[in-house]
């Protein structure tokens, strides 16, 4: 064997090594009852045809990488977001280990959370124990101050009552009866990720704006000048929330980050161990009821959070990822207008040099034509600066997204003349995206790390923006919204365009003549 | 002999575990080995041949060991009268949990322990109605290969029997199994016999038998005994004796049913004169309505 301990191979090498190819060979033949390769071919070439692809937009029963997550995933996001707050999930282990290294792939750091372990006779009987149980032990060796319970998809099918179970749970002792178990039912076979953090976040509000379950009196609203802002189910959320506080304290605006996961996503290695660190104190989130506003940076997370806040006197706004000039603009304004504090200059000087950039670069991204998907928030967000850039979001795709926002996106389309041609696709999975990027081909993909799969197939460069980011570390660190962010998205973009157009003229006497130093 | 897996659907109520719990005994006392698989939670499926509800239920006893794992199978098996062995599943109490999930658990757990062999016959006693997949697992590839289901002349015990076709009908075509008959447990309803054999055509099966109501069966059930060891001379015996004859000439005889519409269900019943004519204008009327 080619492997041996003065000189380890790695995997890229390994496998290349002249056994590994015999033995993957002799595999093939011997065992896999594999097609002929010319057959394989066929039908690979026929996938790229516009007769597979209205095949494929006609399927009906079966869906091929959906660009979606489930409830729980959305409802942990929250949960870390406030102080000392453990998620606990209600349901199997399993849920709750993919949450986890779903965060933590992403993120790059320890994600807590637990699980009530349910198993069959959980199934069966109930997870009422589960929940006594679990709510004592993560009490006892998390130390929280706050526990988050939502549910996997095992728990609601069998009708579980958390209400019920916590205050059951509460009445043997788990947790002391004035302990915060906020609650939020999350079936992962409906709705999204996105779903969940809204429930979620919802649980959470009504627990300390509509007292606690019924076990303290319900606060009586006292408005003041504050204005809440919730940030949505974020990839960006380490730059976001803190470019959204930078920018509101240069506005000198008193606000609330409701569900800030900056700093649970962000700790330091200086030799502690943050279980919990920063995130919104359980007294300010229970002080927001006061706000004069809540402000949504995404929409389609927050549906029924901003209803909510409606219902108890909050003024209520909500925004798209705002990526770009207009958007940034127009969030700015907003707050200007609910709160009478001028934009200052610091912010006025950002936006011109965002200007600046957009112009210097500006003959490299015009006409480019790219095909975005994710969330129905940051699809409308990137799918708005690139039109404000002159180039095409040709196609547009949420499988989270429904018919209402593929409205929007129309509107959105019908509003610039970059938008003649181009098309939401709501509810269409990235087995849709392949056949759209064969037949209507784009210059750039915009997605998550799982867009690589479709940039190997179809050999359209994939730029990563969205959630989750596995294969590339440390652009969560970066904002996204404001001008600040919207450089970043820039520069993201145009390295990707840079580097093509690299990679298209470095072949020594032949295309070289392009292969310039200046861009 | 093979083994044969039987099972004993119909509406609650209807003397579903009485019935079968009679013609297992009757097929004991004809030398077969019998095993009962009780699929309620209620567990009280074999409650006359153990002469007591059996307190140690699959379920229970795995709750309390954590796992169905740690389980024995000596720790769930009774053997009641005439050896006839008796597993309940037992389940969650009403309103908590997922009943038909612990059908699915239990006989899982039965399979893997091996509590089929040795055995002529396993039946299985379901609960009243097929509500979800749960309780369709005995009616699944390789588990019950003839489904008796039991009836009366009352229209809702036919609508279940018609229901439970229809679930049959969903497993019979990619797998084995087959509705094997209708058992009528006499309510004295009118014209039973007649409806019972002419819902019996429809579904494309037979009255395998009808089963005359008779007192006897309440006396031993007070003594939580069947009539076949209560009192095995009696008339009510001799009914019993012959269905489990009947059943036991019955193994391949099943069939795949066709069952009927709710419409199909009321002309059947017009047919036979039990109920009149619907007249459309009536329907959904109160009293007070109609009168004015």
């Amino acid at each position: 064997m080619s492997q041996n301990a003065e000189h380890v191979l790695d995997h890229f090498d390994l496998f290349r090594q002249p056994e590994y190819v015999e033995l993957f060979e002799n595999k093939k033949k011997n065992f896999e009852n594999a097609e002929p390769a010319d057959k394989v071919e066929q039908a690979r070439e026929w996938t790229k045809t516009w007769e597979y692809r209205e095949k494929n937009f006609a399927r009906e029963a079966l869906t091929v990488n959906p660009a979606k997550a489930c409830q729980p995933l959305g409802a942990v996001f929250v949960a870390v977001g406030f102080e000392s707050t453990l998620p606990f999930v209600h349901g199997s282990q399993g849920c709750v280990a993919y949450y986890r290294s779903h965060f933590s792939r992403h993120f790059k750091e320890p994600s807590s959370c637990v699980s009530s372990s349910m198993t069959e006779d959980a199934a069966v009987f109930g997870g009422l124990n589960n929940m006594i149980d679990g709510l004592a032990n993560a009490y006892a060796m998390y130390k929280p101050k706050m526990i988050a319970v939502s549910t996997t998809c095992m728990a609601e099918v069998i009708g579980d009552d958390l209400n019920a179970f916590i205050k059951n749970a509460k009445e043997k002792g788990s947790v002391p009866e004035d302990f915060d178990v906020p609650f939020a039912h999350t079936p992962a076979f409906v709705g999204s990720h996105i779903t969940g953090y809204d429930n979620a976040l919802l649980g959470v509000l009504k627990h300390f704006w509509d007292g606690k379950a019924g076990t303290v009196p319900v606060p009586e609203r006292v408005p003041n000048e504050k204005i809440n802002f919730v940030g949505g189910f974020d990839g960006y959320t380490v730059g976001n929330q803190r470019e959204v506080s930078r920018m509101l304290d240069l506005m000198g605006v008193e606000y609330t980050l409701l569900c800030d996961a900056s700093d649970v996503w962000d700790t330091p290695t200086d030799g502690e161990f943050r279980m919990y660190d920063g995130g919104t104190t359980l007294a300010d989130a229970a002080a927001a009821l006061n706000a004069k506003a809540t402000v949504s940076m995404q929409e389609y997370c927050t549906p029924k959070t901003l209803e909510f806040c409606a219902s108890k006197g909050q003024e209520t706004l909500a925004f798209n990822h705002p990526v770009g000039i207009a958007a940034t603009d127009q969030f700015l304004m907003a707050i200007s207008k609910l709160t009478g504090k001028p934009i200052p200059d610091a912010l006025a000087k950002e936006r011109g040099r965002l200007v600046d950039a957009i112009a210097d670069s500006n003959a490299h991204i015009h006409g480019k034509k790219f095909a975005i998907y994710g969330d129905p928030d940051l699809c409308y967000g990137l799918a708005a600066f690139l039109l404000e850039l002159g180039a095409e979001p040709t196609h547009v795709l949420a499988t989270n997204g429904n018919k209402e926002w593929a409205q929007k996106m129309q509107a959105l389309f019908d509003g610039s003349p970059f938008g003649k041609g181009c098309h939401a696709y709501a509810g269409k999975d990235l087995w849709h995206m392949r056949s759209l990027l064969f037949t209507e081909p784009v210059d750039f993909l915009i997605g998550n790390t799982y867009g690589k799969y479709l940039e190997r197939d179809t050999g359209t460069p994939l730029i990563r923006i969205g959630f989750p980011v596995f294969d590339r570390h440390h652009h969560h660190r970066y904002p996204v919204w404001g001008y600040q962010g919207a450089m970043n998205v820039l520069v993201w973009i145009l390295d990707k365009i840079f580097d093509e157009i690299d990679k298209n003229t470095i072949v020594p006497a032949k295309t070289d003549y392009s292969y310039d130093i200046i861009r | 002999m093979s083994l044969r897996q039987i099972a004993f659907y119909g509406k609650g109520g209807i003397g579903k575990s009485t019935t079968s719990q009679n013609t297992l005994a009757a097929l004991a006392e004809m030398g077969q080995r019998i095993l009962i698989v009780g699929c309620d939670p209620k567990a009280d499926s074999t409650r006359l041949i153990l002469h007591a509800k059996a307190q140690d239920t699959i379920l229970s006893l795995a709750a309390a060991a954590g796992t169905v794992e740690d389980l024995e199978l000596e720790d769930v098996m009774k053997v009641g009268y005439r050896d006839i062995r008796c597993v309940e599943s037992g389940g969650p109490e009403p309103g908590v949990g997922c009943a038909g999930r612990g059908v699915i658990t239990s006989i899982n757990f039965l399979e893997e322990e091996g509590a089929y062999e040795g055995i002529d016959y396993v039946s299985y006693d379901v609960l009243g109605d097929v509500v979800c997949g749960g309780f369709a697992m005995p009616i699944r590839e390789n588990k019950a290969q003839e489904i008796y289901i039991v009836m009366s002349g009352e229209m809702m015990a036919m609508y279940a029997a018609n229901n439970i076709s229809k679930g049959i009908l969903k497993y019979a075509n990619s797998g084995g199994v087959r509705l094997g008959g209708l058992v009528c447990n006499e309510r004295q309803t009118d014209k039973e016999l007649e409806l019972a054999e002419a819902l019996a055509a429809k579904l494309g099966t037979t009255l395998i038998h009808f089963v005359p109501r008779d007192n006897v069966v309440q006396h031993a059930e007070l003594r939580r005994m069947t009539v076949m060891e209560y009192a095995p001379e009696s008339k009510q015996a001799e009914e019993y004796r012959t269905l489990a004859r009947k059943i036991h000439a019955n193994a391949g005889n099943g069939i795949i049913p066709t069952p009927i519409t709710m419409d199909e269900l009321e002309d059947l019943l017009m047919e036979h004169g039990v109920m009149k004519t619907i007249d459309e204008s009536l329907v959904g009327k109160t009293a007070e309505e109609l009168a004015a």
